[in-house]
């Protein structure tokens, strides 16, 4: 993965910016030795590393807005960062940039349940916010798995999902109001606790640009009662494809589930092996259906479901019927990393999305590349919304890397391929950049990037993520013109 | 007039736009035209009619997605849903009979104004079902973003831009948007007699609860008396509403424990799916409850909580007013004289909206010079305006598209 050169003037007055900042952040506020430097090397991808020039951890959105200012002046990049938890190295620093580092905004300013929204600082773990109003009996719906350790400005930053997306909506659709810094060191407020913008939807385009566009300072989210109750149903089936077709055709009668996961053969028995969860080894393929809601609803869509199920072939099927055993089901799903982890050297996991309808094919697709490669993989898939997360396992030792990340890629132009998308919830960041070719024209990335240039002019603000090439904001501006008469006589005119 | 262009396809609006930015030639953007009226007034050398672009090109009612060209009627998308009991689930409104035209909505118009009906408050709005887009910047070329999966984060999500930008940085040629299933069955809790400020708490009880409502709104009296559902209309009282959504065991249980909790404060009612249907088409399509075909139409988003507060100067001033989104949506109908003088009551209405963050107003209907005069959008703070206007330029450099549609300069 190459990224863009560094600037050797920056790299020389590397010293004389760490002044400059520790006069804007004091203390143990800008941290530029070795040693300590190294744990900001690298985020969830630890694939990829790379010491910053600096790392700095304002606590002010004051001090926020002067390193903003003064890179910018330096000429140094800038790589915002919350948790470090991104798959696709979000976080990843760059040589000739600081680390903007938001952990130490971790206060929750205002639960407002009147209004049922909660205004947090960014460095807010996402399961912080949840925790925070769940006396009142309240949660904030997005539950990505790293949801322990995941700053709520970085689920911004990569508009974060989790397994109850279908029907509860991703991170875009539950945020209220944000405060960003701009790389002038313009504050600016979006959004509150009202719905909708009044103008451009900002916050919209902020939400998923993988901190290309401004430093997110403050977010309010929207939160939800907490449903009454809630079961899962456990199905195997013999094959993916009548697995697949009881997905349609649950979705087909209507019902909105509140979880629907899928593993296959190798993912359920690595996750068996590893919690007990009482998976059926003989199925291909497993699904789980949660549904939520009052009682009444729960209990008649979970009849609706195995019939359903049973209909399409199901060999086995178990309902929950206590919270213990609805959490010993996802047990085994939730445990799927980790699980694989365990059974092999190491491992990628991928994340793109899919037309539900094409799983069957893309899954025999992924068996025949796995042949190929001569690499194990096991798939994990949010059904209810197409999310795919193959998990190709490899041995780095033993110079399996260049061929999972060949697998990997060859996944996500498949994924492409059959009316998807790279990427669904893990974000672009280095990891994907260079495949955006395969999604998109360069005029689609030209005009992106001409998005970018009416935020950041100078390109400081996480260069190197995201676009393959980066041009100059003056070229991207410029016009091909060819005056001439209105074209195309055939045109209709009134 | 200006003369008006008709391309037939999309490579054709991009070979337009693509002439019209090399000559400076500004355009007004017209799908279906049923919005003329909404947003500011705009003159331009050209009309460009985008009507040509209609049909469905994929409709998969168990992918949950169809994909249309943009100026396809919305009226025909929802009788495709229908047929699938399937629906857009932002309740798209129909101002129709506010605007008093004939014109059909499109889709892509839908999209570009951002509107979203009561369902708003708990299915998102026309942004947030907005999977994919193409379009035709104001450089004249074609551009993508999205998909037609509902889990996406490649790239800026451009959807969400294109969404309330009423045609200032694009034409849309094609958009992708997310269906869902219509509800086996629907109910209405009516709650009688309560103020506006104890109707506000009342609804934010319902909105609080485990109950999953997807409407909430509240008439005074006077409003309420337009409605032609006899319940609400002859009701003689202020009248709140609560919808009920879903499968029907459920409904039931739900609509039992609203009864049950709205009964503590006052007189209750329910009404079936019928009178249900009539009663949220009004209280989102506006021209019934605020019948003054003379009275200008602001509609206010606001913090839930400080809703009745932001009416009570307008209330003062002979204003009318009702609520939806469990009290952050007001519709204020205000009497206009047209003097060159009058601001449209906007220095009054934007005056409750001073507190930082609480909301923002926006003209829905008023007259052409009304709405030349005045900030028919709230306007912006200096640092923010600037980033719209960069944001504009981005797509749009020479500023042919809509100019002056939502802000005097964009």
């Amino acid at each position: 993965m190459r990224m863009p050169e560094p600037d050797a003037d920056v790299l020389v007055r590397r010293l004389g910016l760490v002044a400059a900042l520790r006069k804007i952040v004091p203390g143990e506020g800008v941290i530029a030795d070795d040693v300590a430097l190294r744990v900001y090397e690298s985020d969830g991808l630890t694939a990829y590393r790379q010491t910053p020039l600096c790392v700095v951890l304002p606590d002010t959105v004051e001090q926020v807005s002067a390193v903003m200012r003064l890179c910018d002046a330096w000429g140094a990049k800038i790589v915002p960062r919350g948790a470090g938890t991104s798959l696709s190295g979000g976080a990843l620093p760059l040589a000739d940039g600081i680390v903007l580092g938001l952990g130490k905004f971790n206060k929750v300013l205002e639960i407002d349940y009147d209004n049922r929204a909660v205004r947090v600082q960014p460095g807010v773990t996402n399961l912080g916010i949840s925790q925070a109003v769940e006396a009142a009996g309240f949660y904030y719906a997005p539950d990505p798995s790293s949801q322990i350790a995941c700053s709520i400005g970085g689920n911004v930053a990569e508009n974060a999902g989790g397994v109850h997306c279908l029907k509860y909506g991703v991170t875009t659709n539950n945020l209220l109001g944000l405060e960003m810094v701009l790389l002038s060191g313009e504050v600016i407020r979006l959004g509150g606790k009202h719905l909708d913008s009044g103008g451009y939807d900002l916050m919209g385009i902020l939400t998923g640009s993988e901190g290309l566009l401004g430093v997110i300072t403050e977010v309010t989210v929207r939160i939800l009662k907490q449903p009454e109750t809630a079961r899962a149903v456990l199905i195997g089936f013999p094959s993916s494809e009548a697995a697949g077709a009881c997905v349609a055709q649950v979705i087909g009668a209507g019902i909105i589930p509140g979880g629907m996961e899928m593993m296959d053969q190798a993912a359920i028995h690595a996750a068996e092996e590893f919690c007990q969860a009482g998976y059926p080894l003989e199925a291909e393929a497993l699904l789980i259906v949660e549904l939520d809601g009052p009682r009444a609803e729960v209990d008649y869509l979970i009849e609706k479901v195995s019939g359903i199920a049973l209909a399409c072939g199901a060999n086995s099927l178990r309902a929950s019927e206590t919270e213990a055993e609805r959490t010993a089901f996802w047990a085994g799903r939730k445990a799927a990393f980790p699980a694989i982890g365990r059974i092999s050297p190491d491992y990628l996991c991928m994340d793109g999305t899919i037309p539900r309808n094409r799983l069957p094919e893309v899954l025999a697709r992924i068996r025949i590349l796995s042949d190929h490669y001569g690499l194990r993989v096991a798939n994990v898939f949010h059904a209810g919304d197409g999310n795919l997360h193959p998990l190709i396992l490899y041995d780095a030792n033993a110079g399996e890397l260049e061929a999972a990340e060949q697998f990997g890629a060859d996944i996500l132009r498949l994924c492409v391929e059959v009316g998807g998308v790279l990427t669904g919830e893990h974000g672009v960041g280095v990891e994907k950049r260079d495949l955006m070719g395969a999604a998109f024209t360069e005029e689609d990335l030209a005009q992106q990037q001409r998005l970018k240039c009416a935020f950041d002019p100078n390109g400081r603000l996480n260069p190197g993520k995201v676009f393959p090439v980066l041009h100059r904001c003056a070229e991207l501006g410029r016009m091909h013109i060819h005056k001439g008469q209105l074209p195309f006589p055939e045109i209709p005119r009134f | 007039m200006p003369q008006t262009l008709k391309p037939q396809d999309a490579g054709q609006v991009a070979e337009v736009l693509a002439w019209a930015a090399a000559e400076e030639k500004t355009m007004a953007l017209v799908g279906g035209g049923s919005k003329a009226a909404l947003g500011r007034p705009v003159t331009t050398d050209y009309r460009l009619d985008l009507s040509a672009l209609n049909g469905v090109s994929l409709y998969e009612p168990e992918e949950l997605v169809l994909r249309a060209a943009a100026a396809t009627p919305l009226g025909q998308i929802q009788a495709m849903l229908a047929q699938q009991r399937q629906q857009l689930a932002f309740e798209p409104p129909d101002f129709g009979d506010l605007y008093q035209s004939m014109e059909q909505q499109t889709i892509g118009g839908v999209l570009a104004t951002n509107l979203a009906g009561p369902r708003r408050i708990k299915a998102g709005a026309a942004r947030d079902h907005f999977l994919g887009v193409q379009g035709i910047s104001g450089r004249g070329t074609a551009f993508k973003s999205g998909g037609r999966v509902v889990k996406n984060v490649t790239g800026y999500d451009l959807c969400k831009l294109m969404a309330g930008s009423f045609g200032t940085l694009a034409a849309l040629t094609e958009v992708t948007v997310k269906v869902l299933p219509a509800p086996e069955k629907v109910r209405t809790v009516l709650l009688f007699g309560l103020d506006d400020a104890a109707a506000i708490v009342a609804m934010s009880q319902a909105a609080g609860s485990p109950y999953e409502v997807s409407g909430l709104a509240h008439l005074p009296s006077a409003i309420a008396a337009h409605s032609a559902v006899s319940y609400v209309g002859g009701a003689g009282a202020a009248v709140t509403a609560a919808r009920l959504e879903g499968p029907a065991p459920s409904v039931a249980h739900r609509t039992a424990a609203l009864r049950a909790q709205w009964g503590a404060v006052g007189a209750v009612e329910e009404l079936h799916g019928q009178n249900s249907a009539v009663l949220w088409r009004e209280i989102a399509n506006v021209a019934s409850l605020l019948p003054d075909p003379h009275a200008v139409i602001w509609k206010l988003s606001v913090t839930p909580s400080l809703g009745a507060a932001a009416a009570a100067a307008a209330l003062a001033m002979g204003g009318q007013v009702y609520y939806d989104w469990a009290g952050g949506l007001l519709w204020l109908a205000l009497r206009h004289q047209d003097r060159a003088q009058d601001d449209g009551g906007a220095a009054l209405v934007r005056s409750a909206l001073n507190e930082p963050d609480s909301g923002h107003a926006t003209l829905i209907r008023g007259p052409d010079a009304l709405r030349g005069r005045i900030d028919v959008f709230q306007p912006s703070a200096p640092p923010l305006a600037a980033l719209i206007g960069r944001i504009k330029d981005s797509f749009d450099p020479r500023r042919i598209l809509n100019p002056g549609r939502m802000y005097g300069d964009i």
